[in-house]
Formats: structure tokens, sequence, C-alpha cells
């Protein structure tokens, strides 16, 4: 049997890494929109100003985008080293976004960002524009087939199980391109790093306002970033992920747990404001209930019910029960694949066979299984509730004070009086970690909402890893840290030094703080 | 859609290309980076070494991401058997490639002496250890991995990261590093003028006569030291894949039957020797674009005898020889080898043409009067 600290000390790796990488993503995502809009305008209008406001702010795109760039590799391979059995398993299906997304965005990406950065004396104004949109296109269908690749570990669609090479395959390859929660979930990230991008300019730009330098420049940019964070900021809440949660049980689990949600409520469903969860008797101490807020954005409907905890739990115990006969029959067919008896109990259970799986975290033979045993493995099937619950929260309440934030920031733009408004300018200063927050508690919400499964109803996490030693665990992770820590400071350093100098860094002698050759 | 074994085969053919791709690639900037506290004696020569691959470093790195995409989709238990397996050298790869986005983009951003010879050297760890370790993986495949699977076909592997540094493993590292460094001292001699050009085309003398000593060398000692495996039982190239169901014995010699029953394949051996050749004597009369080419041909030629000897082998199990993994048994569905055919054919071309497009565009020597000019946009 796999041990739980082996289990636990990979997921804490791949965790650890993922969160770093998206420290980096979602600010690309967004910055280069920027940069294309920005040099749109330089090309319409041919102002220099919007040229250095391009090359300055993609300067310091491009110091995040190399430590993207190096965080990212590690993703490409870590299903390998760290997550065996799952690339095994789900290969078949997975594999395929993955290598795709190399080949039709990130290349593209990654070839048109050395031309963005060397080729502005070697390309027309026009072909440079065309770089910088390609560049664009790239790196957003990037993030496309991620998440087509993260949409399916959620909703697995698409596929069938075969017990002869023991594996999930894939049967229809446009149902997982379609796959709505992946689709759901990209408008979702997308627009959440559009609006990190909008923060990252509206903050650094308020700072140069603050301090009267750069004037001119930072207003432009000021404006730029009020009016696509604003676009983006509404995106991210009215396109947000709820779409997706009428989809797929795993959703339906996550949205129970986060929602705190124990009993299944009559349509429509109250929204929990503020509740203090009680795991062990599966209520909450105390709740403040909005009516039908729930009903309404989960179900977009009146009359549709949402199932909860107890719902659901009761649901998985019999797919467990069933999944068990489902795991025999495997084993049978895998000694002989002529067994028409195990063939024919296979077929009457094969989807329940996840469910079954589960239970291998606590026998390795299911003649040692007690009614205890199931039921832990029941309870396992929804993920705990209170970080779930807050973690959400805390996500939402970060989208709307942005919302108010890129309001008032867009409304002072019309007017052109922000540049007088110390306190919009300071407060869109101070705001600059929100979208970070928000997003890192998002892909938490997301992927921790999904447990105990690699792929929801497929795969259990316990059965996805390599078989490593916890020592060589412990070495890695150790590693990632200890690396990815010292990279980031260097970053920042790099980031706080540019950021402060300003556009003078670009040496063109037309800003304060010019840098001397 | 196609029929399986055929498929098979061609995705044999496609990861093949796709290591070549890499090796083409990504290998002229990774011997770049080997070479650039050598062959750049000041801040200045060091800038227009990093400035010849300064806009493309990041685009070929992107053959590796896609190669391991690719073997992810293509050949899911290779990927999961390979990569867990070699757990530490696979990390080693990783972290040394670390060293590469944020030593190109922010060595330059810091005047600080200590700075950029810092990044310098993360350039060179960059540059000289994934070579190294991938052919230690490669030495490592002739001689059979110890890896067994259970009946769920989880995979089990029974060595150490130690044992993978054996003598003829190192002694592939050693082809593979010189390979690879003699690639980029060929570029370098492309971009660059004067003193750096000179310096380059001397270090283009001396690897290349090592890659081609230790790559004779490793046929040598493969032909009389090391057993190769072999299929006993009958292949059906269309069957379902499942590594458990054949049986497969080791045989002094066996590595090279295909080059017995082929004899054509014994012109790639004769690529990665002439290649080297025609290379330097190309490079010395200034024809440096064909002597890329033709250094390209000799990374085909390597890449491709030890393909070809492997065949159908892919990843040959010493602990239990019937669970090696072959082209036949560790294949995705037919499904997807299938579309990542179509995809690869779709995008491959159109990869391939702006990304020449990205080389013309950014083409001509790189001098020191480019990066005084461009001092703060240049790497």
């Amino acid at each position: 049997m796999v041990s739980e600290q082996l289990v636990d000390l990979s997921r804490l790796q791949f965790a650890a890494t993922a969160l770093y990488h998206f420290l980096f993503v979602p600010l690309t995502i967004g910055m280069v929109w920027m940069l294309v809009i920005m040099e749109s305008v330089y090309v319409m209008t041919g102002k220099p100003l919007y040229k250095d406001m391009t090359r300055f702010w993609g300067k310091l795109f491009g110091i995040n985008f190399a430590l993207g760039v190096t965080t990212g590799i590690t993703l490409e391979f870590q299903f390998g080293t760290n997550w065996a059995y799952y690339s095994h398993y789900v290969g078949d299906i997975f594999g395929a976004p993955l290598a795709i997304e190399g080949l039709m965005a990130f290349f593209l990406e990654s070839t048109m960002i050395g031309l963005f950065f060397f080729g502005w004396d070697r390309l027309s104004r026009r072909q440079h524009l065309l770089v910088t949109v390609l560049m664009a296109v790239g790196t957003n269908l990037s993030a496309l087939w991620i998440l087509i690749a993260n949409g399916w570990m959620q909703n697995p669609v698409g596929a069938e199980f075969s017990y002869v090479t023991m594996r999930m395959e894939m049967t229809d390859f446009w149902a997982v391109v379609f796959n709505p929660d992946a689709q759901a979930k990209f408008v979702h990230t997308v627009s959440a790093g559009y609006v990190t991008g909008a923060m990252f300019v509206l903050s650094i730009s308020s700072w140069y306002l603050l301090r009267r330098r750069d004037v001119e420049f930072a207003k432009r940019s000021f404006g730029i970033a009020a009016a696509f964070g604003f676009a983006s900021v509404c995106s991210v809440i009215v396109l947000g992920d709820e779409s997706g949660y009428t989809v797929g049980e795993a959703q339906q689990t996550k949205l129970a747990a986060m929602e705190a949600m124990w009993e299944t409520e009559p349509a429509p469903a109250p929204f929990n404001l503020i509740a203090i969860p009680n795991e062990a008797e599966m209520k909450n101490d105390f709740a403040i209930e909005i009516p039908w807020v729930m009903g309404i954005i989960g179900t977009r409907s009146l009359d549709k019910q949402i199932p909860g905890i107890k719902e659901i739990k009761a649901r998985n115990r019999e797919r467990i029960v069933s999944g068990i006969e489902a795991v025999t029959a495997l084993d049978a067919l895998r000694r002989d694949q002529n067994d028409a008896a195990a063939r024919r109990g296979f077929e009457a259970h094969k989807a329940d066979l996840g469910f079954g799986l589960l239970l291998k975290k606590y026998v390795s033979h299911f003649d040692q299984l007690t009614p205890e045993i199931i039921e832990k493995a029941v309870n396992d099937t929804v993920p705990r509730v209170a970080p779930m619950f807050w973690s959400f929260r805390l996500m939402v309440a970060l989208g709307f004070a942005m919302l108010l934030l890129f309001g008032l920031a867009l409304w002072h733009s019309v007017k052109g009086d922000f540049a007088d408004k110390p306190w919009l300018l300071r407060a869109a200063l101070y705001s600059l970690p929100m979208p970070w927050i928000a997003c890192e508690v998002g892909w938490f919400v997301a992927e921790y909402g999904r447990q105990p499964w690699t792929i929801y109803g497929v795969l259990p996490t316990h059965l996805s890893v390599s078989t490593l030693s916890v020592e060589s665990l412990y070495g890695s992770l150790a590693g990632f840290v200890g690396f990815y820590t010292v990279l980031l400071v260097v970053e920042m350093y790099l980031m706080i030094k540019f950021a402060k100098q300003g556009p003078g860094s670009l040496g063109t002698g037309r800003y304060a703080n010019e840098a001397h050759a | 859609m196609l029929d399986y074994e055929s498929l098979k085969l061609i995705w044999w053919l496609l990861v093949g290309v796709l290591l070549v791709g890499f090796a083409i690639m990504d290998g002229h900037d990774m011997g770049v980076g080997t070479l650039l506290p050598f062959v750049g004696k000041d801040d200045t020569e060091r800038r227009v070494v990093i400035n010849t691959v300064g806009p493309h470093w990041d685009g070929n790195q992107v053959w590796f991401i896609t190669g391991g995409g690719a073997i992810f989709a293509a050949w899911p238990l290779v990927y999961a058997t390979a990569f867990s397996g070699f757990y530490w050298a696979m990390l080693a790869v990783l972290w040394a490639l670390f060293f590469r986005p944020v030593g190109f983009d922010y060595r330059s951003k810091i005047s600080k002496p200590t700075w950029r010879k810092t990044w310098d050297w993360g350039l060179f760890v960059g540059g000289a250890v994934p070579p190294l370790i991938f052919g230690v993986a490669f030495g490592n495949l002739f001689q059979g991995v110890p890896f067994s699977f259970d009946d769920h076909l989880v995979s089990t592997y029974s060595g150490s990261f130690w044992a993978l540094l054996n003598p003829f493993a190192l002694l592939c590292g050693v082809v593979s590093t010189a390979m690879i460094t003699f690639h980029g001292a060929i570029y370098l001699v492309h971009r660059t003028q004067g003193e750096i050009q000179w310096r380059a085309l001397r270090a283009a003398g001396f690897f290349g006569g090592l890659m081609v000593l230790s790559f004779v060398a490793a046929g040598v000692w493969l032909w009389m030291g090391i057993p190769g495996y072999v299929i006993q039982s009958a292949v059906e190239g269309g069957a379902l894949p499942n590594p458990l169901a054949k049986t497969v014995v080791r045989e002094a010699g066996a590595w090279f039957a295909n080059y017995r029953i082929y004899p054509a394949t014994l012109l790639l051996p004769a690529f990665g020797i002439v290649g080297v050749f025609a290379a330097q004597a190309l490079a010395r009369s200034g024809r440096s674009m064909a002597a890329f080419w033709a250094s390209a041909l000799a990374i085909v030629g390597v890449i491709g005898t030890a393909g070809a000897a492997l065949f159908p082998f892919i990843m040959p199990s010493s602990l239990d020889p019937r669970a090696s993994l072959t082209v036949w048994d560790s294949v995705s569905s037919q499904l997807t080898l299938s579309i990542m055919l179509w995809a690869t054919l779709i995008f491959m071309p159109i990869i391939i043409l702006y990304t020449s497009w990205a080389y013309r565009v950014m083409g001509g020597k790189v001098t020191a009067a480019y990066v005084r000019e461009n001092s703060h946009s240049a790497y």
C-alpha cells in the first residue's frame, strides 16, 4: 500500500510548485493584452509615448515572464516524476491537450516574445504589432489548453476505462475540448489574469502620480488599466466559475462544501453569507442566510435543487458499494481476460470503479473490508468544509473589492480628475496584492475542492502517485521551495528596482530617473 | 484513421523527430551557454555571445516542453516509468534548466560584475548539465533499467541515482555533451566575428573530435560488452498495448541486429561522423550556414543511431525483461495517436515557418557595437 506520507508530500510538492507558477502566469496573461492595447494606440497615433509605454511595461512583463517559464518547465514533467500512475492511467486523454498546448500555443508565444523584445528596430510598426498580438494569442491559447486538461480532471468526459490496457482511453476528443467545465474555467481564469495585469499597471502608475513624476506617462497607463480592469473584473464575476457548477458531480460536491450546505434545501436554496461549519456534527453552528441567492447563482433557476453534503455522501456510499464489485471483477479480469462472469460483473459496475478504488487507501485486499472502512471512504468523498468555505469567501470578497476599485478608477478616469485624488491613487497602490491572493485562493478552491480525486470519480489521489521514497520527496520538495524562493527574491528585487526607476530605465532621455549607459 | 500498427511506427519516428528537433534547436543555445564563460573573455564579449541566442532560446526551449508533452500523449507509460524512475536525474535537468530563463533575462539588468559572472555560470550549468544527463539516460537504456510492473501496471524502480552514473552511461553522456557543445560552437561561428569567432572555431575543433572519438568508442563498447534485448514471442503490431504480454531475452550483439537486417540504417552512424568533419571544414572555409546544417545532420545521425539500435525497444527492463517498454506496447490508444498525428502535421510546419522568420529577422552577426547601442534592451 502507498504510504499516506508519500501521498501528502507529493500533493504538497505539486501544490507548492503550481502555486509558485501561478504567481507569474496571471500577470503574463493580463499584461500581454495591455501591451497589445498600448502598441495599437502607438501604431494608430504614432505618438512615441505609447511606444515607451509598451516598452517599459514590456520590460516588467519580461522580468515576470522569465519566472513563469522557469516554474512552468516543472509542471510539464512533474506528472511523470511524481504522479506516474496518474500519467499512465489517464495519459491517453490528459497528455493530448498538454502536447497540443506546446504545438499550438507555447511555441508561438515563446518565439514571438523574442521578436517582441529584440525586433523593434528590425520590424515595421505593423509587423511588430502583429508580433505582439501573436504573443498575446499564444499566451491565451496556452491557458485554454491547460484548462482543457484541468477541466477534464474535474469533469472527465469523452473517455472510457479499458481493462486490457488498464487505463482510461479517449473516446471523443471534441467532448474533451468542449467540456463545459473547461470552457467556464478558461473564461474565469484568463479574466482573473486580465484583472491582475490591470491592477499591476494601475498600482504602479498610481505610485508615479502620487510622486508627481512621469505624469503624462502614468496618466495614460492608468486610464488604459482602469478601463481594461473594469471590463475584466466584471467578466470574472459575471462569467465566473458559477456557470460551471451545474455540470458534473465534482462541481456539485465543491459547491456544497464551499457553501457549507449540509442538507439539500428546497429550491431555490439560501446563500450562507457567514457561517461556522461544524464538520463533526455535519451542521453549521451559526449562519447568516440570504434566501434564494444560492439557488439562483448555482442553478440559474428557481426550481432546480442543489444537493447538500449529506445527500451527496449517501449517493457516494451506494457507489462505493457498487465499486467494490467493479474492483473485484477487474482483479479477476486482470488474471484472466476471458473470464466471462467477471466481465459481466465488471460491465455492470464499471461506472463506479473509481469509487471502489477509494477503498485502496485503507486496504489492499477487499477481504479485509469492514463497514467502518467503507464509512471512512464515504466521508473522504467530500473535502473538508471550513477551508473551502472561507477561501471561497475570501476570493469573492476580493473580487468585489476590486470591482469597486476599478469602478471608481474608471469613473474618475472618464472625468479626468483621478490624478488629483490621492485617496484613489493610494487605494490603487495598496490594492496591488489583491488579484494575486484571489488567484491563489481560487486555485485552492478548485483543486482542494476536487479531493479525494485527481480525476473526479475515476482515479483517487491516493493511487495516483509515483512509488518513490519519502526521503526523495523531502529532498525534492526542499529543493523546489528553496530554489524558487531564491528566484522569487531575485525577481522581486528586479521588479521593484525597475518599477521604481520607471520609464527612465529605457534610456530614451524623455523621463525622470534616466538610466546612464 | 490509419491502422494501429502504422500509427505506432509513425509515432516512434515522430518522437525521434521531436528529439532531434530539440537537440538541433535547443541544443545550439545550450551549447552556446556551455561555451559562454570560455569564448567570452570580458563582459561585452559575453553579451555578444548571449545575444546570438537572446531572441531565440525561449522558442527553442519549447522543443523540450513539447517533447515532454508528446511523450506523455503518445507514450504515457514511458513518460510515467522513465521520469519517475530517473527521478533525481530528471530533477537535475529541471533545476539546471531553471538557470536559463533567469540567466538570460536578468543577467544584464544589473551591471555588478559578480552578479553577471554568477549568471554566466548559471547559463553554463543550464547548457551543460541537461545534455550530459540525457546522454547518461540513453546509456542506461542500452543496459536496461531496473523497473517492474504489478498487475495494475503500477511501476516500481529499484535502482538508485548513483547507479545511473556507470562508466558506459557516462561515456554516452560525453557523446551527447560533446555533440551539443560542438553544435553550439558551429552556431557561434555563424553568428559572431573576430576573436569570439576564432575561439568558437577552436572549440568546434576540440568538441567535434571528442564527439567522434567518444561516439566510436561507445559503439565499440556496445558491440563488445553490452548484450541487447530481443522480443522472443510473436509481435502483433496492431494489438492493444499490454507490456506484460510478451517474453524478452538478453542476447549478445542484439543491439546490432537492426543494422544487419536493414543495412541502410548504417547511414545513420556515417552521418554522425561525416557531419562533424563536414561542419568543421565548412566552418573553416567561411560557409558557416552550411556548417550549421552539417552539424545538424551529425545530430540526426547520432540520435538516429541510438534509436535504430534500440528499436523496437524504448526502455528495456533489466529487472523483468518482459516488462520492457517497446513501441508496440507502451503507446496511447489508436484515437489519441491519430489525433496527435494530425495536430503535429498541422502545427509543425507552421512552427518551422515562424521560427525561420524569427531567425531571418534577427539574422546577421552580433557585434560589440550592437550590444553598446542596445545596452538597455539587449541581454
